[in-house]
């Protein structure tokens, strides 16, 4: 060690602002794709804005029970005044209801797909079904309602009388009387196949994204391909997978279509999933709108707001999780 | 004093004889006389290719891997090594496209033969890998027992298994106080000794390290020399390595692979010293004295 010299330390100089000055065609790119990009924020918050300032009426009418309500009805009272009562409660619970049991069915299927795809389906085979994954999701939601309503829901009847029988003691597969016929259960199957493309799709690219060197070490050792899967792939990919499944609940939580094509909508609070009536807050939309009143109208946007939020935030924590996952290649 | 010999035993190619390797690997080959009772399985290699697609990486390649002892496999990068030693324990085949021909045999049985469980070959030939490659979500403990997990194995004992898996890869004092904590904590030396413990935890007979040092300091790769004898008393060890002073260390043969632009080929095999001290071919010669490669 030198002896040190005891000097007086100098300030550093201040930091130099480093700048390019970028071509003029990078300028103009620059700026199309930012305008681009900006506009689809803006249209959002267009949405959202118009929203909450057609909806501000109802929320102040109703106040606090407009959550917390079940009932949507207008009455005339005694001296012949329109009394309206609007409460998206029963929806509210309709549409958790119906998403829960969307994501319970959809992601373990989405998951198995997408390792499937990435380990096990040889490349030929890989391509085709990536192909049908591909189309399923862009096939119009009333499709996937007629075909529920046509083909899934006497399979279903039958699935959801079985469950009911022997867990019927487990509170929420309790019904009053049997009729297991366009219930939320149903309509929650037939969702759980609409958000099997978004979720096998972000299962498969994080999934594709496993370190080969550890997988290399797990095939190393004798790891059969499951046994690899279960110790590599799985804990790489488990918080991409919830994020894909927040996407897939995203998606569920607006559906509309199919959902009003397969369910009972009725205004009234429905724990049971396996009963058969329920409703969610989109199919309510549509359901009301074409003979909607002035004054309902509002109140279907105020609703509208609130599922916007929920879609937002839903999809938002999704999107989140899956990018921190994918950049830290965990 | 000390300085000078360190130097001559440096990892610096360019001043390398080979009559300094080939003392070197006489001292070797000495001192595992001395010591060791063959153990291990053999490995035979006969007659074996390998492609990438249409790109025939490997031509005819025979060489025999006897009971206890460790091979070196030297050369040029890109002459086919890694390929080599990938098909050795059917890690060839997860490439895509890749093919082989010609015959791998463990104690005379074909590994390619069909009928045979690929998992229970890849537990009798264990594989250290260029990179050290532990489980991230994994603590320093579960690293070493993965095998067991992985590959679905009972074992009676796993606190002892781990402390002499450890303790053979030379890692016990160093982690022993620290099982439980995430293996992304150690240096890359010990990483790359972790995962010798977690190969050897599954009791293979046959070791296979590809460039196990080349991303390592030199006092950590003296530390996997070290552990390198240790080992082949009790195993058979095929070793890559683009050090020759590595070469002539730790191995009993070397054997010399050369691409001359077409598919790798095995130029020569023999043991060590007489590799680095009268070598047959000329491009051998040529390159264990840094003349070229
Ligand atoms: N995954 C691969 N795909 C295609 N070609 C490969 C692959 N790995 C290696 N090769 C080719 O095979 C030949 C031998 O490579 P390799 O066995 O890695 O050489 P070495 O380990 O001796 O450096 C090289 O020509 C290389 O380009
Ligand atoms: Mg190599």
């Amino acid at each position: 060690m030198s002896s040190a010299q005891v000097t007086e330390r100098q300030a550093p100089p201040a930091k130099r602002e480093i700048t390019t000055l970028p071509r003029f065609s990078d300028r103009v790119f620059r700026g199309v794709v930012s305008l681009m990009s900006m506009s689809s924020l803006v249209i959002l918050s267009l949405i959202g804005i118009f929203l909450a300032y057609r909806g501000f009426e109802t929320f102040r009418s109703q106040g606090i029970h407009f959550l917390t309500s079940p009932d949507w009805l207008s009455e005339t009272d005694a001296s012949g005044k329109v009394i309206y009562k609007f409460g998206m409660s029963a929806m509210l619970i309709g549409t958790l209801l119906i998403s829960i049991v969307a994501v319970i069915v959809g992601v373990p299927l989405s998951v198995l797909a997408a390792l499937f795809l990435t380990f096990y389906a040889p490349n030929s085979l890989k391509k085709f079904f990536v192909t049908i994954v591909d189309v399923m999701a862009a096939f119009p939601s009333i499709l996937y309602g007629l075909w529920g309503f046509f083909v899934l829901s006497p399979m279903a009847e039958y699935w959801a009388k079985l469950i009911n029988k022997y867990f019927g003691w487990f509170p929420a597969f309790h019904v009053d009387d049997p009729s297991f016929n366009s219930s939320p259960f149903i309509a929650g199957l037939v969702l759980s196949i609409m958000i099997i493309p978004i979720v096998t799709s972000v299962s498969r690219e994080i999934f594709s994204q496993t370190p080969l060197d550890r997988i290399q070490a797990a095939y190393a050792l004798g790891a059969t391909r499951w046994a690899m899967i279960r110790t590599v792939a799985l804990p790489f990919g488990a918080s991409g997978i919830v994020g894909g499944a927040m996407l897939g609940l995203g998606r569920a939580l607006g559906e509309t279509v199919a959902v009003y094509s397969v369910l009972n909508i009725v205004y009234k609070i429905n724990w049971h999933v396996l009963y058969g009536f329920g409703g969610n807050v989109a199919s309510m939309i549509v359901s009301k709108w074409g003979e909607a009143s002035f004054t309902e109208a509002k109140a279907l946007l105020a609703a509208g707001l609130v599922l916007f939020i929920m879609t937002l935030l839903v999809n938002m924590g999704a999107n989140s999780i899956v990018t921190r996952t994918i950049k830290s290649g965990r | 004093m000390n300085d000078e010999n360190t130097n001559s035993q440096g990892d610096d190619m360019s001043t390398s004889t080979p009559s300094v390797l080939s003392s070197v690997a006489q001292n070797r080959a000495a001192h595992h006389e001395a010591n060791s009772a063959p153990m291990g399985s053999g490995l035979e290699a006969r007659g074996v290719h390998a492609w990438f697609g249409k790109h025939h990486a490997l031509e005819n390649v025979s060489l025999d891997f006897n009971p206890g002892t460790v091979t070196a496999l030297i050369g040029p990068s890109g002459c086919g090594k890694s390929t080599f030693i990938r098909t050795l324990n059917r890690m060839h085949e997860f490439i895509p496209s890749a093919a082989m021909a010609g015959e791998v045999l463990l104690d005379g049985k074909d590994i390619y033969s069909s009928g045979i469980d690929v998992t229970q070959i890849r537990l009798k030939i264990g594989m250290v890998f260029q990179k050290p490659n532990p489980f991230p979500s994994m603590t320093i403990g579960q690293n070493v027992l993965a095998g067991l997990k992985l590959a679905q194995l009972k074992h009676d004992n796993k606190e002892e298994l781990l402390e002499q898996s450890l303790t053979r890869a030379g890692l016990w004092n160093e982690v022993k106080d620290r099982l439980g904590v995430s293996a992304g904590g150690l240096s890359g030396g010990q990483q790359q000794r972790l995962c010798i413990a977690r190969s050897l935890a599954v009791n293979p007979k046959v070791l296979l390290m590809d460039e196990p040092c080349s991303a390592l300091d030199p006092g950590s790769t003296l530390r996997i020399e070290d552990t390198i004898s240790e080992l082949s008393k009790t195993m058979t060890i095929v070793i890559v390595t683009h050090n020759m002073q590595q070469a002539a260390r730790v191995s009993d043969y070397t054997a010399f692979f050369l691409s001359d632009g077409g598919p790798g080929q095995m130029i020569e095999v023999g043991p060590t010293s007489e590799m680095f001290s009268r070598p047959r071919d000329q491009r051998t010669e040529n390159y264990v004295s840094g003349r070229f490669g």
